[in-house]
């Protein structure tokens, strides 16, 4: 009887313990994580309301939303719009057309890719009749032709914003704010970019139509509202089917987040980099360790995820490397200069060494003068841990290269 | 004891596994902790580096195939532009779940275009929503492409809102990728060189199986102690090892020694290993005429490398022409005065020379001369007159069809051409002493 509930409990844990990754999972790694936001509380508000303005009172705007990468702008907006679509009045009432800079990288495209999104009448499944000027024409009489009252909202997202402000004459940017400023179809356009330098990229004209509403997301969060972040995002919800197990978990995240070793390792990534996107990676690294032998997060876990989320890549390649940096006279095996011209060209194929110029035709591949793009801090720690280095090596390294 | 373990694949599958991937057992653990399970997610995009031969293809190759993970394998050298690469996803996608063979290739230009079909080709496939891997080998060429191309792809589950993991192969660090403006940073996962041990435990998997396994871990343990210091690259000690194995199992089929003798063995691969060293590995000779070669009883006679073709025979006013061409380009101008005139007052060294001496001019390179500077160095150091004639000139140019001399400059300078001289010293020297010129003594880094 013993073993029956033995293999019982073994096989919920199985079962519980694919659950809580697959929860945790889509947590951390899925780009629409429907998670609490933190600390943006503030920009949040602003967002719902201008939003709230255009769908509700019909009001045309523009707003760029600018932060660092992994700041959460993204995240942030699709909440906004999350919650903008379960208010009652907003219900089916407001049209979307979402464009990336990484995707839409030339005005023509982009205009299919509105045309499509909107449905308007010259698609026939996929494919987008018409030249672009066609496109345009007709895209611009057919948001030209409602007001404000009876038309729906058009709600464009740009993502990426800076790589359209690269377009030839910015042309999709001029025209579409040159709709929100005037008054009929409301349209909002709400663009994300992470440079901070945006609005200088701006022409003129475009500037001049664009209402300059700015909202920052700075990961402006304290240490001690990290640690209660990383706390959060690990806790399994109430909602969870194994409430024992959940609750086992949640009281082991109370400890981690108390234990010193796991406090350090924070503040270690805190001071590297504030996002939480570098959090959710170490939390995610962790989190894959956890199985049914070791259901639980251990404080070496983290530290583990740690150093791997910080390696030094380039003291690996290094590492592998500076044997070949030694010279004919300087070493018992006396290698031919073939031998010794073929493993310089394969640091050459790493990129350890680059060449000033590009090589021509005139000068000769051994002339060639070249750079080395590496640290003498590197070499130093990498000539410390290669096994078996020979002395003479290591004594002309540190010879010429301390005093530097 | 199993090391690779996982609730998700059946032991006997991860067994087999462990069985095709020696010594990369800790990276392969690795990567399926943060695979998962088949539906559950995963980061992103994975960037895996490390050097060539460490196995990052080939353990990607048979992790994805083992556990039948549905996956696309792409090189990106193989694709050059972005249109042949993002068919070539599209086309390898339609191909998995159909039997038939190849379907038409649809057209895919852009991005955008690919976003679209990507979604449209998962849907018809019976996935159930497990995750999609995307491998792309050789990943630096992918800042060759148009600059979305990168960014795109570290993102590309977001951008299609589909379960799908991006998995990046190169041989080169990170911090080379980044755009500038940043990206989505990708899972960096290095993958480690194979240490001596594993090399050997590697290689001595592929014993021929007349011979013992000893026998063959015998002859990889001399095969490395001779080519590890140079070389570490698996392929190459894989290629190397196959050459010379018929030359080292020689005594055994002769009956001149037997198995266990390992000081005869040794006695008679060492010199033949020294010079593949100098002839094989650098590519000088191709490896049939390298087994040609061993074919041959007796000495290793005068093996003809590559370079031992450049050599060429020249007429004689070409010899001093070159060796006059050499003197002009090691030397600095200022001392053209004690070598080549017959009584030359006493050289002041100046602070510039004093500054200057700790650098070779063999170190910097040939420097360029004028034509006047070649004909007064070339007239002082043939000991008979030689007429100016046009013979000498067209003797100039052929030197420059070689490529033993280079043109420096615009064709159409008008105060006359400059050349600069490409030759090593040691040709130089082999080229002087069949005229019986010092050259030595002429060249002021040799004072």
């Amino acid at each position: 009887m013993n073993k029956r509930k033995l293999k019982e409990s073994s096989g919920t844990d199985g079962e519980c313990i694919s659950q809580v990754q697959k929860m945790l999972r889509e947590r951390l790694c899925h780009h629409r994580a429907m998670g609490k936001l933190f600390g943006i509380d503030q920009q949040y508000k602003h967002l719902l309301e201008l939003l709230k303005q255009t769908t509700v009172c019909g009001e045309s705007n523009s707003a760029l939303i600018i932060g660092p990468r992994g700041s959460g702008k993204t995240a942030l907006l699709n909440r906004v719009l999350k919650d903008l679509r379960e208010m009652k009045q907003v219900k089916e009432n407001l049209l979307e057309v979402h464009l990336n800079g990484l995707l839409q990288t030339n005005d023509k495209v982009a205009l299919k890719e509105i045309t499509r999104q909107l449905h308007l009448e010259n698609v026939v499944g996929d494919k987008v009749f018409g030249s672009f000027a066609e496109n345009l024409a007709f895209l611009l009489e057919a948001l030209r032709k409602g007001n404000r009252t009876s038309s729906c909202p058009v709600l464009f997202v740009l993502d990426e914003f800076d790589l359209f402000v690269h377009h030839k004459n910015q042309t999709l940017l001029y025209n579409l704010f040159d709709i929100s400023q005037s008054a009929q179809t409301p349209v909002t356009v709400i663009g994300l970019t992470c440079r901070q330098d945006i609005l200088e990229l701006l022409e003129k004209r475009v500037k001049s139509r664009f209402s300059h509403r700015r909202i920052y997301l700075m990961n402006s969060f304290a240490f001690k509202q990290y640690i209660r972040i990383f706390k959060e995002q690990l806790s399994l919800p109430a909602e969870f089917p194994d409430k024992a197990f959940a609750q086992k978990w949640n009281s082991n995240i109370q400890l981690l987040t108390e234990d010193k070793t796991v406090q350090d390792i924070l503040q270690n990534l805190f001071h590297y980099s504030k996002d939480l996107r570098s959090l959710n990676f170490l939390l995610m690294l962790a989190v894959s360790n956890v199985t049914v032998r070791h259901p639980l997060i251990t404080a070496s876990d983290l530290q583990e995820a740690s150093k791997q989320y910080r390696m030094d890549s380039k003291a690996n390649i290094v590492h592998e490397f500076q044997k070949f940096i030694q010279r004919k006279a300087h070493c018992m095996y006396n290698f031919e200069k073939p031998v010794v011209m073929k493993a310089f060209e394969h640091l050459l194929q790493l990129e350890l060494v680059k060449p000033i110029e590009r090589p021509s035709v005139r000068s000769q591949r051994e002339y060639l003068l070249m750079e080395l793009l590496l640290d003498n801090n590197q070499i130093m720690d990498a000539l410390q841990a290669y096994p078996n280095c020979p002395t003479d090596v290591k004594q002309w390294a540190a010879s010429s290269l301390s005093w530097l | 004891m199993p090391i690779l373990e996982h609730p998700a694949y059946p032991p006997a599958t991860l067994l087999c596994l462990e069985s095709l991937v020696p010594c990369r057992e800790s990276q392969v653990s690795m990567l399926l902790s943060i695979f998962g399970e088949r539906q559950q997610l995963s980061f992103p995009s994975i960037f895996i580096y490390g050097h060539t031969s460490s196995g990052k293809t080939y353990v990607m190759k048979t992790l994805l195939n083992t556990l039948q993970l549905p996956h696309v394998f792409v090189n990106c050298v193989e694709c050059f532009t972005s249109r042949l690469l993002l068919e070539e996803i599209l086309i390898q996608l339609q191909n998995h779940s159909s039997e038939t063979r190849r379907a038409s290739p649809v057209p895919c230009d852009t991005f955008n275009d690919f976003v679209r079909l990507f979604k449209q080709a998962l849907v018809s496939q019976n996935l159930q929503d497990q995750t999609v891997y995307v491998v792309l080998d050789r990943a630096e060429q992918l800042r060759e492409m148009e600059a979305n191309i990168l960014p795109a792809f570290l993102r590309l589950q977001e951008l299609t809102d589909r379960n799908v993991t991006v998995i990046l192969l190169s041989e080169i660090v990170w911090e080379m990728f980044r755009p500038n403006t940043g990206c989505f940073e990708p899972f960096i996962l290095y993958f480690p060189d194979y240490s001596i041990g594993h090399l050997q435990k590697i290689l001595s998997q592929n014993h021929p199986p007349e011979y013992s396994a000893d026998f063959y871990s015998a002859y990889i343990n001399i095969l490395l102690g001779v080519f590890y210091m140079v070389c570490r690259d698996l392929k190459e000690l894989q290629h190397l090892a196959a050459l010379n194995f018929s030359k080292y199992c020689e005594p055994v089929v002769r009956k001149e020694a037997k198995e266990r003798d390992t000081r005869k063995l040794w006695k008679n691969i060492e010199p033949h290993l020294k010079k593949a060293m100098q002839t094989v590995y650098l590519r000088e000779i191709s490896s049939s005429q390298w087994e040609r070669l061993q074919c041959e009883e007796g000495e290793l006679g005068q093996i003809k490398g590559l370079s031992a073709h450049a050599h060429v025979e020249l007429p004689y006013y070409s010899k001093f022409l070159l060796i006059a061409a050499y003197l002009a380009s090691y030397n600095p101008v200022r001392t053209d005065k004690r070598f080549f005139l017959k009584h030359h007052g006493k050289i002041k060294k100046t602070n510039f020379m004093k500054k200057h001496e700790k650098t070779s001019n063999h170190l910097l390179g040939p420097k360029p001369f004028p034509l006047d500077r070649l004909l007064a160095i070339l007239y002082s150091i043939v000991d008979n007159r030689v007429a100016p004639t046009a013979n000498i000139f067209s003797q100039i140019t052929s030197l420059v069809t070689l490529q033993l001399l280079s043109v420096v400059g615009n064709n159409d300078q008008l105060d006359g051409p400059r050349y600069k001289c490409t030759v090593s010293l040691d040709f130089i020297r082999a080229i002087a002493r069949t005229v019986n010129f010092d050259i030595i003594k002429y060249l002021y880094d040799f004072l």
